[in-house]
């Protein structure tokens, strides 16, 4: 009954905030998009898939095969295509599934993110949208990754997911997210709400790649919360054109010696804007936090954002944000930000913003290196700091991003 | 192989080079002495052609040709090859991978990180966290990889350990005798321009002639190991009347 009353009202202020600007991002006119399709063909295997729609996983670092992966999940629109696990220890299933069979699912469904923090999710509330489920069992080292992948197929689709992790006490997790478009599709929307809940000593490392196309817009609402001793690794990667992504994942590190560490890599190419921020609310004794993030404005605008909250004894926290601007146009905006409210703790930011070191280019031209093949390699090693332990075929598309990018008109 | 003429550099709007005249012929190691300021890594790194380094006056030839105007890299690929004194970092780019895009479609140097210990190094992000000695050796392993006809060495000695020294100084002088360098073929005698302060890595290569600098100009030459000798015992101060005994004979 209180479950019933609840939602009611959380649906009343979804309602509300039907038309709630975010804080930050150009306000998206959701009335211009409609809803996604929900009753795509499902397949067994991704291996069924058809070769276009392989290359398009495979692009945004999922693997057809499933080939060394501990499960898959793939949303199309808003139709669950794919949704296995293979090992032991974890499970994989749509959100709407889970919500079925367990009762206690309603201790972390939109218990993390509000529906009424603005219209967007708001949108996905009342929709039900559905995402995956996925937890660790407690105790269980699921090696492997898990990955995901959420495609747009439609055209002038609004996709709106809701994806929920749970990682058990003592459990390892390994979670690796590919966001992409269908080929032909111009323009799209993709509204994604994540929970994601790491529990006493649990570890939860989590890779998104954003692999969009020029006409999306993306609007993530991701918040973690984590109990004592628990991990949280985040990486991001963001290296094709899009039209705007404004995203501000937080981690709410309650209980006592957390760590989470953010790292963010992105290129705005012209016509992109990205608002790409990462926030910490320390509030768990001895808890410590890291955010590196390395962008490039190539023609388009970055507006980078870190936000560090220490509110209990003994928190620590560097935040380091550098961004690159190649030619004219670009625009790179740096915004760190420290709340200390107790005394005894240490937080630090440095940010840099600026072309590329004229004297690191010139050093690699007096090894023999052409302008442009310096200017590369400079550039693939300003990047390869924000994504220091990612899998080897996600850095073999991070290469290829590069190559593609402007880097001319230094 | 190098002729300097008549050479005027500035740096962020001052003078420091007035007027260098010097050569280093194929097969010589020549030595550049001078106290601090005086203008020797200024030099080395306007003939290697770094940006900030504006030639006002003058001209560099290599080989015979004027290389004033040329980038950096045409200057590499000609042949001339640099350790620099104060590399920049290159965070993100691992020693290996810098040795082996400069030894770009040749194997890089296998044997060079062991005999000079740096093999543990390798994975390590190029010149971050290096001490003075580490950062020698680096350059030196990316000049094996390089392979120049024509060496710039700003003092390969200084910061350097005193157990490292022996295997520092036998890499430079096993280097400037190999007989093949990239971008010419055959003919032997590959040539050094190396500054030193304290003369040690003269224990090591067989110089051949001697400059000291002052006050952005070469104010005399001669043997290196007499010239090293004399500074030693009178110091810098005798440059200049060094300089007026040269002038008054001539």
């Amino acid at each position: 009954m209180q479950a019933e009353t609840d939602h009611r009202e959380l649906r009343r202020k979804a309602e509300e905030a039907k038309d709630k600007k975010a804080a930050f991002g150009e306000d998206i006119d959701l009335e211009k998009f409609k809803e996604g399709s929900k009753d795509l063909e499902k397949v067994k295997a991704l291996s069924e898939l058809g070769d276009e729609e392989k290359q398009t996983l495979l692009n945004a670092g999922v693997v057809p095969s499933e080939e060394g992966r501990s499960g898959s999940f793939v949303l199309m629109d808003e139709s669950v295509v794919h949704s296995s696990s293979k090992v032991q220890g974890v499970e994989v299933m749509p959100v709407s599934e889970a919500l079925k069979k367990y009762s206690w699912m309603k201790d972390y469904y939109w218990k993390a993110v509000s529906p009424e923090a603005d219209k967007y999710t708001a949108r996905t509330f009342m929709e039900e949208a559905d995402g995956y489920f996925i937890r660790a069992l407690p105790g269980a080292k699921v090696k492997a990754p898990v990955q995901t992948c959420l495609m747009l197929k439609g055209k002038g689709v609004a996709q709106t997911v809701h994806n929920i992790v749970i990682v058990e006490e003592g459990a390892e997790l390994d979670v690796v997210t590919g966001c992409s478009t269908s080929k032909g599709v111009e323009r799209a929307l993709h509204l994604g709400i994540s929970e994601f809940y790491i529990k006493r000593n649990a570890s939860l490392t989590f890779t998104m790649v954003h692999n969009w196309s020029e006409q999306i817009g993306v609007r993530p609402r991701t918040v973690i919360v984590q109990e004592e001793g628990s991990t949280f690794i985040n990486n991001y990667v963001a290296l094709r054109p899009v039209k705007t992504i404004q995203t501000y994942p937080t981690a709410r590190m309650e209980g006592r010696n957390c760590f989470s560490r953010f790292n963010s890599v992105a290129i705005a190419h012209k016509g992109s804007e990205l608002d790409l921020g990462s926030r910490a609310i320390l509030s768990g004794e001895g808890s410590r936090c890291e955010m590196i993030s390395r962008t490039i404005a190539s023609g388009g605008k970055v507006i980078a954002r870190g936000q560090m909250i220490g509110k209990a004894k003994g928190v620590k926290g560097h935040l380091e944000c550098r961004g690159l601007i190649f030619g004219e146009g670009g625009v790179q905006v740096a915004i760190p930000e420290l709340e200390a409210y107790v005394p005894d703790l240490e937080m630090t930011h440095e940010a840099a913003v600026g072309k590329i070191a004229q004297d690191q280019v010139e050093y690699l031209m007096a090894r023999g290196l052409s302008e442009d093949e310096a200017v590369g390699i400079i550039v693939r090693g300003f990047l390869e700091v924000g994504i220091r332990g990612l899998p080897e075929n996600l850095k073999k598309e991070i290469d290829k991003a590069i190559e593609h990018t402007d880097m001319k008109s230094m | 192989m190098l002729e300097i003429e008549d050479l005027h550099v500035e740096v962020g709007g001052r003078k420091i080079l007035k007027g260098v005249n010097l050569s280093v012929m194929a097969g010589y190691t020549n030595v550049l002495f001078g106290p601090n300021g005086s203008g020797k890594s200024t030099l080395l790194m306007s003939i290697m052609g770094f940006g900030g380094y504006k030639v006002t006056q003058g001209r560099i030839l290599f080989n015979g040709e004027d290389i004033t105007k040329l980038s950096v890299t045409e200057r590499a690929n000609r042949g001339i090859g640099i350790m620099m004194q104060r590399p920049p970092n290159l965070v993100g780019v691992n020693l290996r991978n810098m040795l082996q895009v400069t030894a770009k479609d040749r194997p890089a140097p296998a044997e060079g990180a062991k005999e000079l210990d740096m093999e543990r190094f390798l994975e390590r992000d190029v010149n971050v966290g290096f001490s003075g000695g580490e950062i020698k050796r680096s350059e030196l392993l990316q000049l094996e990889a390089q392979n120049p006809c024509l060496y710039l060495l700003d003092e390969p000695e200084s910061g350097v350990d005193l157990v490292s020294i022996e295997k520092v100084g036998h890499k430079v002088n096993e280097l400037l005798h190999g007989t093949s360098c990239a971008g010419r073929k055959g003919r032997a005698g590959k040539a050094a321009l190396v500054i030193t302060h304290t003369g040690q890595i003269l224990d090591y290569i067989e110089a051949d002639r001697g400059y000291v600098m002052c006050n952005g100009t070469v104010m005399c030459s001669g043997n290196p190991r007499e010239l090293l000798q004399e500074i030693s015992k009178m110091g810098y101060e005798e440059c200049i009347k060094c300089k007026l005994r040269l002038t008054t004979v001539n």
